[in-house]
C-alpha cells in the first residue's frame, strides 16, 4: 500500500527546524525549572559551597600555597557541572521513563539526540548559576584570586571540557535509558570515587601518573588540570602539556557523540525488543 | 486513499518473567481502520489491547506479521509513523511540575514542529474545550490529578494528529470530566473527516456512543468486528425481560417451570431490598404468563423493563465474562 502522494517527507531544512526547535523547547523547560524552584538553588549552590570550604580551610590551616585554594574553587564550580551531567542529564530518560512520560518523547519524530542536548544546554545554563555563585562566594569569602588576562583561553578550555562532558552524559543517557535503577545505584556508589579521580579539589597528578591518566577518560579531570594550568601556569602541577588538552577534548567530545548516538539507537531498539522501553518499575 | 491502520498477522511474544517458556500477547492480529473512523477496541486486561497500541505507536516492535500506520510501517518507518499520530494514555500526566499548563501544551507541540503561533492558537482553543483556561497560567505541580490528566489529553492533540490512540482517555476521570472528553472527541472526529481515533476503553457506552466500528479482542485476537449496531444483531433474538419484585412471597423458582421461559436468574437488590429478576423468553407473549404466576406466587411487581441488547451483552457474549466482572473478581482477589 503506497504512501499518500501528497504527504512528502519533510525537506532537511523542515527536520533540521523541528529539531532545533526541540532542543531549544527541552533547553527551556531547565532554564525556567531553575528560576522557578528556590530549594534546588540551596540543594546545588550551598551545600557544594560549604564541601568546598573546608577544603579552603584545610589548606589554608596547612599553609598550602594560596594557588591550591583557587584549585578547590574551580574545583566546586565543575563539580556542579558534573554532578548535572549525571543526576540531571544522564538520569533524565530514567525517572521520564518512571514517571510514564518516556513515550511521549519517543513517539514524537524528533531526533532522542536533539532532545539530550536540548536536556545538555538547559542543564549548562541553570548549572552556570550555581557555578557563578560559587566562584563568587570563592572570590568574595577567601579572596582568591584568577588572572583575568587569561580568562578567555581558560573559558575556551572550560567550553570545551563541558562539550566532552555533556557528551559522555549522553552516553550514560543511553545505559540509564533500560537500565535505570542498576545504573542509578552504580552511579551514586562511583560518586566518590569519582570526586576523587577527577581532583576536584586537588591537582590531579599527586595521585601518581598511572591513576590520573586513568582518570583522565572522564573529561572533567583534564577540563579542570587544563584550567589550573591556564591560570596558575606550572604551579598548577599540570598531568598532560597544556598544549594536549584541547585537542584531547574536541577528540572525546566527536567520539562520545558518535558512540552516544550508536548506542542511544541500539538502547531504544533493544527496549523495543524486549518491550522494556515503557516499563515502570524495571 | 491509504487505510489509517493496516494490520496484518501481527503477533507478538514475550519472555515469560517468573516461569519458562512466552507469552503471546498478539495472535495473528488483522485489522482495518478507515480514515476517519472512531474506532473502539474493547478487551479485559492482558487481552492485547495495550500491546497493539504499543507496536502501532511504534514503542515496541512486533514478533511477526506487518502494521502499517497510514501506509507506513511501524517497523520500518518509524519517523514517517510518527510524524503522524499520537497517543493519551489515560491515567497518566504529563509535563513538569514547574511549568504552567499553557507552557506545556507549547512545549509538546515543538516536538512536532508545530510553528509557534500555530501552538499558541491550539493551545488556546484546547484549553478552552477542556476546561483548563481557567488554569492557563497555573504550574503544574498545584494541579489535581484529574486536571492533569485532562492536560495529558490535550497534549495529545496539540500536533492534530492524522491518527490518534487514546488510551482509557477516560480512565480515573469523574462524571463531568469524562462527559466532556467524550464530547470533545466527538466533536474532533465531526470536524475533522480525514482524521482517525483509535480508542481503547473498559466503558462499553463509551465506545457506544463514539465508535463507528468496535472490535473485540481477548487472549490477542480479534473476536468480533463491526459496527455495535450489527454486533448487537449478531446475539441470540430471544428476548429479556427484567423485573423488580417484592422481597417476600413465594420461591421464585417456581417459575421455571413455565413453558417458553428459556432460563431465569434472581438476586436480592442491595440498595433497596427488593428481587431482581431476569428472565429469558421464547417470545414476547410468555412474559403475561410470568406476570400471572408472580400474582400466584405473592409477588408484587415494582418495576418491569425488556432488556435491549448492548454493547455489553455483546462482549460478555464473545469473551465469557464482562469488563465489570473482571474488576470485581480482581478487587475480591
Amino acid at each position: 500500500m503506497a504512501p499518500d502522494p501528497g504527504m512528502l517527507d519533510p525537506g532537511l531544512r523542515q527536520k533540521l527546524g523541528m529539531n532545533l526547535a526541540a532542543v531549544f523547547a527541552r533547553a527551556s523547560v531547565r532554564v525556567k525549572a531553575s528560576f522557578r524552584e528556590s530549594s534546588w538553588v540551596i540543594g546545588e549552590t550551598v551545600f557544594p559551597f560549604l564541601a568546598m570550604s573546608a577544603f579552603v580551610l584545610v589548606y589554608r590551616g596547612l599553609h598550602a600555597p594560596r594557588e591550591y585554594e583557587g584549585f578547590v574553587v574551580l574545583g566546586g564550580a565543575m563539580i556542579a557541572y558534573w554532578n548535572n551531567v549525571i543526576w540531571g542529564m544522564a538520569s533524565q530518560f530514567f525517572w521520564e521513563r518512571e514517571q510514564g512520560q518516556l513515550q511521549l518523547y519517543l513517539i514524537t519524530p524528533v531526533s532522542r539526540m536533539s532532545i539530550l542536548i536540548g536536556m545538555a544546554l538547559g542543564g549548562i545554563a541553570m548549572t552556570t548559576t550555581r557555578a557563578v555563585a560559587i566562584l563568587t562566594g570563592g572570590i568574595l569569602l577567601y579572596h582568591v584570586s584568577f588572572p583575568l588576562s587569561r580568562a578567555l583561553p581558560a573559558l575556551g578550555l572550560f567550553v570545551l571540557t563541558l562539550g566532552a562532558a555533556y557528551s559522555l552524559g549522553m552516553i550514560l543517557s543511553s545505559l540509564f535509558l533500560l537500565w535505570g535503577r542498576e545504573v542509578w545505584h552504580t552511579a551514586a556508589i562511583l560518586q566518590e570515587p569519582i570526586y576523587l579521580l577527577s581532583g576536584f579539589y586537588f591537582p590531579v597528578s599527586a595521585m601518581g601518573l598511572v591513576v590520573a591518566v586513568a582518570g583522565s577518560i572522564l573529561p572533567v579531570t583534564l577540563g579542570l588540570d587544563g584550567i589550573r594550568q591556564v591560570f596558575y601556569g606550572p604551579a598548577a602541577h599540570g598531568l598532560l602539556p597544556l598544549p594536549w588538552i584541547p585537542p584531547i577534548q574536541i577528540a572525546l567530545t566527536l567520539f562520545f557523540l558518535y558512540i552516544a548516538r550508536r548506542m542511544l539507537r541500539y538502547m531504544e531498539n533493544l527496549g523495543k525488543h524486549e518491550g522494556r522501553l515503557t516499563v515502570r518499575g524495571d | 486513499m491509504t487505510d489509517a491502520i493496516d494490520v496484518r498477522g501481527l503477533t507478538r511474544t514475550f519472555k515469560a518473567r517468573r516461569r519458562s517458556g512466552e507469552v503471546r500477547a498478539l495472535q495473528g492480529v488483522d485489522l482495518t481502520v478507515h480514515r476517519g473512523e472512531c474506532f473502539g477496541l474493547l478487551g479485559p486486561n492482558g487481552a492485547g489491547k495495550s500491546t497493539l497500541i504499543k507496536i502501532l505507536t511504534t514503542l515496541l516492535l512486533p514478533t511477526s506479521g506487518r502494521a502499517l500506520v497510514t501506509g507506513y510501517d511501524v517497523a520500518t518507518e518509524p519517523f514517517q509513523v510518527r510524524r503522524r499520530i499520537n497517543l493519551v494514555s489515560g491515567g497518566d500526566s504529563s509535563g513538569y511540575g514547574v511549568l504552567t499548563v499553557r507552557e506545556t501544551l507549547h512545549l509538546f507541540s515543538q516536538f512536532y514542529g508545530v510553528p509557534g503561533p500555530v501552538a499558541r492558537r491550539r493551545a488556546e482553543e484546547l484549553m478552552q474545550v477542556t476546561g483548563l483556561a481557567e488554569k492557563a497560567d497555573q504550574k503544574l505541580s498545584s494541579l489535581s490529578t484529574g486536571m492533569r490528566q485532562k492536560l495529558n489529553f490535550a497534549r495529545g492533540f496539540m500536533s492534530d494528529p492524522e491518527v490518534i490512540f487514546l488510551d482509557e482517555p477516560t480512565l480515573g476521570l469523574d462524571v463531568e470530566a469524562s462527559r466532556d472528553v467524550r464530547a470533545f472527541i466527538a466533536r474532533w472526529v465531526r470536524e475533522r473527516p480525514d482524521r482517525t481515533v483509535l480508542l481503547t476503553t473498559h466503558y462499553m457506552m463509551e465506545a457506544d456512543e463514539l465508535c463507528g466500528r468496535v472490535a473485540i479482542i481477548d487472549h490477542g485476537r480479534i473476536l468480533a468486528l463491526d459496527t455495535p449496531t450489527a454486533l448487537k444483531r449478531t446475539l441470540p433474538a430471544e428476548p429479556v425481560f427484567e423485573f423488580q419484585v417484592s422481597a417476600t412471597g413465594q420461591d421464585l423458582d417456581r417459575l421455571r417451570g413455565i413453558a417458553g421461559v428459556r432460563s431465569m436468574s434472581h438476586h436480592a437488590h442491595p440498595a433497596t431490598g427488593a428481587v431482581q429478576l431476569r428472565v429469558v423468553v421464547d417470545e414476547d407473549d410468555v412474559i403475561g404468563e410470568v406476570l400471572g404466576r408472580l400474582k400466584g406466587l405473592e409477588r408484587s411487581v415494582l418495576h418491569l423493563t425488556k432488556m435491549e441488547p448492548t454493547l455489553e451483552t455483546v462482549f460478555i457474549h464473545h469473551v465469557g465474562r464482562g469488563l465489570t466482572d473482571e474488576e470485581e473478581e480482581r478487587d475480591g482477589a
